[in-house]
């Protein structure tokens, strides 16, 4: 059985939606062991799954940008003869993922959806429009190093695949913070928002120009079903919302169940970062917004009225 | 005491246009027939051309650098207009279809060899590589981490802002989970993100004076690269292109679509 070591740049007190889906995805590619970059206390009790196998850690939280996660990495490959090693597609983990596999002399494939059994990647590429299959090049003791995209597993499935178990214990690695290079000056950490996290909702509500200035009516739609809150390029370069929030070209890239277009006309660089949802209801003022040209459902018809209704129906059918 | 001089090389990369349709060959590499100058890759050119002209008593240079194909070449060129001093291409054949792996390897000795060609009135040079957030076909963003690390030098991604200090680059980043400012000392590479500032457009001036300036094409041979230094790590086996979303059920609002969308979310079971 293969051995698979994966990445987790900080693990707090609990695993994260993301993380639970890359730990089954890892068990079924083989033994699963885990390195940990960033943590407080103990942070073993977060990983308490069945058949987790070794634990990775430096005596001292190595948070991003340290490249010390790196030498941490590699001794942990060496550790535990991982022929893969994976990782959540985000910034820091891809920095890190990136350096290793310059280190290991091997390919990195980034951003995929899935990974079978003989290693044969599956990625969407060019903003969704078409579907890849990829591999490493076959060499002796060459792994694979790929960064995983969140959603592509159900949350039940994860549930099923993931089973309790006792908390692991940590091996400690002689790894240590570099000196000098890079200095951290200050920290703040991001608002956290009860919402879901935009690139790992299941649902997204998503608001543009049409929205006016106010994203209230949004918000609550989004709190109704449980979504994350997104917006087009135009609604943040306005300032009504937070730039995080943005979806497109440049901005996050969402794939949830089920997308809901607000008052967005649907350009090219906005469509690029929302055209793999599995549904997608838009709502529009104007009949030839190219947004309808995609949706599996479509309102003409005015965000301020459609929303508050639908607020009002679901709430009536909860009872 | 006066401060090193400074050469900033911009890695711009030409791309297929996003807002036209995108493609993949026969061969299964992306087609790169034609191409822009990608957008994510004119926020590092406008850093760089914003922290050269702070850099009042500092000599700085702003090189921009691409590797790509014969056409690659209206990349470099659009960068002289915008406000580059000089422009290298790195063209081979040898490096069609190279993945991550292979392009910073080429991209190593490339940022090496024009890092060595510079020359300063004020003294030895520092260098500082300047990436957009990712590459806008590959979408990536694995790139910087993995240069740096062949270039032994410190890697700072996902730039907000950049400010210029007499030893170090201040810079404010996000990487996911928080919001930082850090210091980072040359050599350094750092990936800048469409927030860090709003990047000009070249007038006729520039446009005219960019004629004038030194554009420098290198194969492998002239980095000092053989070709199997910079074959594939990674293949691909297949593209399939996504069958086009159609459209589905419009409707005009009659005082109920508010009702209809729920309705039909309750009947998808996505409720």
């Amino acid at each position: 059985m293969s051995n698979v070591l994966v990445f987790f740049d900080v693990l707090g007190d609990a695993l994260s939606p993301a993380q639970r889906e890359l730990i089954a995805q890892a068990q079924s590619l083989g033994e699963v062991h885990v390195a940990i970059g960033a943590y407080e206390g103990d942070p073993t009790p977060a990983l308490a799954i069945g058949g987790i196998g070794e634990v990775y850690l430096a005596e001292t939280s190595l948070p991003a940008p340290e490249v010390a996660v790196v030498d941490l990495l590699e001794t942990a490959v060496a550790e535990c003869g991982a022929e893969i090693i994976l990782g959540s597609a985000t910034a820091d983990i891809t920095d890190a993922l990136a350096r290793l596999a310059v280190r290991l002399d091997t390919g990195i494939i980034c951003g995929i959806a899935a990974l079978n059994g003989e290693l044969v990647a599956t990625k969407s590429e060019l903003a969704g429009s078409y579907t890849t299959m990829s591999q490493l090049i076959p060499a002796p003791g060459r792994p694979l190093v790929a960064t995983f995209k969140p959603n592509n597993l159900d949350p039940e499935r994860v549930d099923a695949l993931l089973e309790a178990g006792d908390a692991p214990d940590g091996t400690v690695l002689p790894v240590r913070p570099s000196v000098g290079g890079v200095e951290i000056l200050e920290r703040t950490a991001l608002e956290v928002s009860a919402r879901p996290a935009l690139a790992e909702a299941r649902v997204v509500v998503a608001g543009g120009r049409g929205v006016e200035g106010d994203f209230t009516p949004l918000e609550e739609l989004a709190d109704e079903l449980g979504a994350g809150l997104g917006a087009s390029r135009a609604a943040t370069d306005a300032g009504w919302i937070e730039h995080a929030a943005q979806v497109g070209q440049t901005g996050v890239t969402v794939s949830p169940q089920l997308y809901i277009s607000a008052g967005i006309s649907g350009a090219i660089q906005q469509r690029a970062g929302m055209q793999t949802a599995g549904t997608i209801v838009a709502i529009n003022k104007d009949e030839d917004a190219p947004v309808f040209e995609i949706a599996d459902f479509g309102v003409v018809g005015d965000l301020h009225e459609v929303i508050p209704q639908m607020i009002e129906e679901l709430r009536r059918r909860k009872g | 005491m006066v401060n090193a001089p400074l050469h900033i090389i911009t890695l711009v990369k030409w791309v297929p246009d996003a807002q036209l349709e995108r493609r993949y060959n026969a061969e299964g590499r992306i087609d790169r027939s034609e191409g822009v100058l990608s957008e994510l890759d004119e926020y590092p050119l406008e850093a760089a051309l914003q922290l050269r002209e702070a850099a009042q008593d500092r000599e700085v240079r702003v090189t921009a650098l691409t590797m790509g194909p014969a056409g690659s070449s209206t990349a470099v060129k659009k960068a002289l207009q915008i406000g580059a001093d000089d422009a290298y291409q790195l063209t081979d054949e040898a490096l069609i279809g190279a993945d991550i792996w292979a392009s910073s390897v080429a991209l190593k000795a490339a940022v090496e060899a024009v890092a060595g060609a510079g020359e300063f009135e004020s003294g030895e040079p520092e260098y500082l590589v300047l990436t957009g957030m990712a590459s806008e076909e590959g979408e990536s963003g694995a790139i910087p981490a993995q240069l740096a690390e062949r270039l032994g030098a410190h890697v700072v991604t996902y730039a907000t802002s950049l400010e210029l200090e007499p030893e170090r680059l201040v810079v404010t980043r996000s990487g996911g989970t928080e919001s930082q400012k850090v210091a980072v000392r040359m050599p350094a590479v750092v990936s800048v993100t469409d927030q860090a500032n709003d990047p000009r457009y070249p007038n006729f001036k520039a446009i005219m004076a960019a004629k004038k300036k030194p554009l420098t094409r290198f194969s492998l041979a002239d980095i000092g690269l053989r070709a199997e230094e910079v074959s594939a790590k990674v293949r691909v086996l297949t593209t399939t292109a996504r069958p086009p979303r159609t459209a589905g059920e419009i409707i005009t609002d009659e005082g109920d679509a508010g009702l209809k969308i729920v309705e039909f979310l309750a009947k998808e079971r996505l409720l």
